[in-house]
């Protein structure tokens, strides 16, 4: 398979903020091989990886889990050092200048908060406010924001630990953000919330990136972020870059399906309509599994309007589907 | 760019001062626990009062003489446990992928993990440490002198800098063996305990140990026993009773570049 | 069935901390450590004094040994569940604890049973066996009396765990547990004759201390051991560590009820 790669030609021209050349990391894994003998193995968590992101792009960085992804911005943010290869965030070597490198960068761990438990949310951000040397007015304006966007008002002054998960993970991304960073990493935002919540995650960064150009690298599990933010993919399995190009390629190569689950008023037998097909039927439930690219109104409206539809709910497909399939491609075409 | 040591000062006062507010949220769980702090570090020294309760001399030395003893280095431990007492839950961190976290910021790592659940309840020692050494310096019959005078709280800050360094030295031991935090104890607690005792009574390899290869001699040992006026069992040379302050700097020295090869081999490790 | 279970989760608690040999080999070396401060000192003391509260010098630095060797078989500086079950209570993920059909005290009490086990075997022996190369020990050669002491150990034991499950429960009142475990450890090496045998202190101090439960963990036992408890004498001794861990365990068991229904009323 082709890989089609950023060109690096293009690197001069447009202002890249992200670079990384032929980047490696290699972990020594001991394993226990009986009751004293300990196998050293090694472990390519990344392997040979290069890309550029230009100044404003918002891209997802998606693969099966041990992938390598989040190994990759452990090192695009200087907590752990590459075995192999260049990188270069906003110019600074993240190995040498991580310090440096930290009032240029924001980054959010899916399930990791930064946040103080015990304390009102208030209290975490005047620490932010005070450890990045924020200036009182830009600090102002910057909360206002975050607050107004996230909905965070009323939670400034609830101490932390009795914030929901998806207000704590609102809570994070406005503390990495107060600073105005450059770049935003995301690993797994998303990741347990519910769907108000990743609804309103997804608006926030739209207009992050629309209004103040950050540049975003997002790591996830679920399709729906990744089409409603990322123009632009890469999908990384046993550390090596598997595909970097539009969204639509993506889906083009892996062909993947939505699946609607619809549960009807009684048993029926598996529905016929057109645009999708009955996959699995258990009771009155029944799963219709539609392309993905193809929107679920109408095909919702048609189901509802043949038979006696009680509830539904929309799967998206799983990145690791979307995958396994581009490799059946894969296989296919070899 | 403004010195590191003004950014770990700094970086250690906000982390320290987030902790201190979270206690505070509370307050009378804080209260109580700071108050039996007090009461409990101090059953270590109610043990010594019971051996002295049969005995009028112990290696040599009478009550108060053990009592400034143990009143120099209850204090000087109470104030490294204090500034860097948290230092073994850097394991932890390590496991539970929180250090992460703390590499993130514009700050050294050292200085949040060092302040990492800084704890005022802590005083309690400090407290009690000083209580027994004010004692101990009206009741030991001390022949004054300026240079003693001085020697005292010279003692106290050498040690409390030995102790950081043992903590510190401690914690950088854990991003190699994060499962064995444990040893640090035998040298900080256990250490603590034995400088509560006259030279005297230990084996004289175990003196020597303490002296020339984890020098915690010199955080109360070798000045006391210039202060007190009594005989070295080492026989060492009257000037090591006032190289505590040369010794105390290189052991801090010694234990920064150990946590700077550890922070580098977990980046390169991750583990 | 029921024992069988309970059986299980012991061997998992045992097991557990078996995985740990760099944990178990530091612990070892640090008891050693302790083991010799502790032993010069009293070398000192009844150098001076022999007979000292009826122990000649090998009977106490018999009793220094004991002593490590049960330091962390009894968690008396913690390490043990305690820190655990406190931290699922503040989490609030103790609300599905108790509505499982185990018995959360049993649960917990089987998992360091099974713990204390191998911190006996794999933190008391080397330590013991460091001290009896370098002093001159008072070990027993009766196997009835090393029986006893293990009898006497469990029971201490199991005194040792109600104590610190009283502590973790408070963690349902008190949002700063490490604060109540630090005092009640450091009460705990005092008044179980950690720092010095409780047949030492004097007047009602002594009588006080013998008293009080945390005897059951160390005095209790190292008397046991050095056959300083014989035929009824011996049987007396196990009934007062019973009888700690009866009323203690109780005493855990009510609180347990309050907690559950203040978990109930709060929605966890
Ligand atoms: N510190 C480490 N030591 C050893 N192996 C590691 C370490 N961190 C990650 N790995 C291994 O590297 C691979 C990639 O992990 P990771 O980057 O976390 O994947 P992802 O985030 O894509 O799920 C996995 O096989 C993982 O087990
Ligand atoms: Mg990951």
């Amino acid at each position: 398979m082709t890989v089609p790669v950023s060109e690096a030609a293009t690197e001069a021209v447009t202002d890249t903020v992200i670079e990384l050349d032929g980047v490696e990391k290699v972990f020594d894994v001991r394993r226990k091989a009986g009751p004293l003998r300990r196998l050293r193995t090694q472990v390519r968590a990344v392997d040979g990886i290069s890309f550029t992101v230009p100044r404003g792009e918002i891209v997802g960085y998606i693969g099966p889990n041990g992938a390598g992804k989040s190994t990759t911005i452990k090192m695009l943010t200087g907590i752990l050092n590459p075995s192999g290869g260049r990188i270069r965030i906003c110019g600074l070597d993240p190995t040498r200048d991580r310090t440096r490198l930290a009032r240029r960068i924001g980054v959010v761990f899916g399930q990791r908060t930064t946040l103080w438990w015990d304390l009102p949310l208030r209290d975490s951000y005047e620490l932010v406010r005070r450890m990045y040397r924020i200036d009182d007015a830009r600090y102002a304006a910057n909360l206002a924001a975050c607050v107004e966007l996230l909905d965070l008002g009323p939670l400034l002054e609830v101490p932390v630990r009795q914030l929901s998960l998806g207000q704590r993970m609102r809570g994070d991304i406005a503390a990495a953000l107060l600073h105005d960073p450059e770049v935003l990493y995301l690993d797994e935002p998303t990741i347990g919330l519910d769907v108000i919540s990743k609804t309103r995650v997804r608006d926030f960064l739209r207009r992050v990136n629309a209004e103040r150009g950050t540049t975003v690298l997002l790591t996830t599990h679920d399709l729906t972020d990744i089409e409603q933010l990322c123009r632009r993919v890469m999908v990384i399995d046993h550390g090596r870059l598997m595909y970097d190009g539009d969204l639509g390629g993506l889906h083009a190569v892996g062909d993947s399906e939505r699946t609607l689950v619809a549960d009807f008023a009684r048993e029926l037998p598996p529905v016929e309509i057109e645009g999708a097909r009955c996959v699995k039927v258990d009771g009155p439930r029944q799963w219709l599994a539609f392309p993905a690219q193809a929107s679920a109104a109408p095909l919702v409206a048609a189901v509802a309007a043949h038979y006696p539809l009680v509830d539904l709910s929309v799967r998206e497909p799983a990145i690791e589907d979307v995958i396994a399939r581009m490799y059946g491609e894969d296989a296919d075409r070899t | 760019m403004r010195s590191g040591a003004y950014e770990s000062v700094r970086t250690y006062r906000l982390i320290v001062g987030m902790w201190v507010r979270s206690t505070m949220a509370y307050r009378t769980s804080f209260v109580l626990t700071a108050l039996g702090n007090l009461a409990a570090t101090g059953l270590d020294f109610v043990t010594i009062l019971l051996m002295f309760s049969h005995i009028t001399v112990l290696g040599g030395f009478t009550l108060a003489q053990v009592a400034f003893l143990y009143g120099t280095t209850s204090t000087s431990f109470g104030i490294a446990d204090l500034l860097l007492g948290s230092m073994d839950r850097l394991g932890r961190r390590i496991r539970d992928g929180t250090l992460d976290t703390l590499l993130l910021r514009p700050a050294p790592v050292l200085a949040q993990v060092a302040a990492d659940r800084f704890a005022l309840r802590r005083l309690g020692r400090i407290t009690q440490g000083l209580a027994v050494l004010g004692w101990a310096l009206a009741h030991a019959g001390i022949d004054w002198t300026p240079v003693r005078v001085l020697l005292v709280p010279l003692t106290v800050l050498c040690g409390a800098a030995i102790f950081c360094a043992v903590f510190v030295a401690g914690g950088a031991f854990q991003f190699w063996a994060g499962d064995a935090s444990e040893v640090q104890n035998s040298v900080t607690y256990g250490g603590n305990t034995m400088l509560q005792y006259p030279p005297a009574i230990f084996a004289r390899e175990l003196v020597r140990g303490v002296t020339f290869v984890v020098p915690l001699a010199f955080v109360n040992w070798l000045p006391a026993l210039r202060v007190l006026g009594e005989p070295d069992p080492l026989g060492l040379p009257g000037w090591v009773d006032f190289a505590s302050p040369a010794v105390a700097a290189l052991c801090c020295a010694l234990a920064g570049l150990a946590w700077r090869a550890g922070l580098r081999s977990y980046r390169s490790t991750g583990s | 069935m029921r024992g069988g279970f309970y059986a299980a989760v012991a061997v998992r608690g045992f097991r557990r901390y078996a995985t740990y040999r760099t944990a178990t080999l530091a612990g070892v070396f640090t008891n050693t450590v302790f083991g010799f401060i502790i032993a010069y000192s009293y070398e000192a003391l009844w150098g001076q004094r022999p007979h000292l509260g009826g122990y000649t010098e090998a009977q106490a630095l018999t009793y220094v040994w004991i002593g490590q060797a049960l330091l962390q078989t009894m968690a008396l500086m913690a390490g043990g569940f305690e820190e655990e079950l406190a931290e699922r209570i503040r989490s609030g993920d103790i609300a599905v604890d108790l509505y499982r059909p185990a018995d959360l005290q049993g649960w917990w009490l089987s998992a360091d049973l099974g713990r204390a086990c191998f911190h006996l075997l794999g933190r008391g022996v080397a330590p013991m066996v460091c001290g009896a190369l370098v002093f001159e020990l008072a070990l027993p050669t009766n196997p009835v009396t090393w029986l006893l002491f293990l009898v006497s150990v469990t029971l201490g034991v199991v005194v040792s765990f109600a104590i610190r499950f009283l502590v973790a429960l408070s963690s349902f009142w008190l949002l700063d547990g490490a604060g109540v475990s630090q005092v009640v450890f450091l009460a705990g090496l005092f008044f179980s004759g950690m720092l010095l045998p409780l047949t030492v202190f004097p007047g009602w101090l002594g009588v006080l201390a013998r008293a009080l439960p945390w005897s059951a963990m160390l005095q209790v036992p190292a008397d046991v051991l050095l056959g300083r408890h014989e035929g009824t004498g011996a049987l007396l001794a196990l009934a007062f560590q019973a009888g700690w861990a009866a009323a203690l365990l109780l005493t855990g068991r009510a609180l347990q009820a309050v907690a559950a229904r203040r978990v109930v009323v709060q929605g966890g």
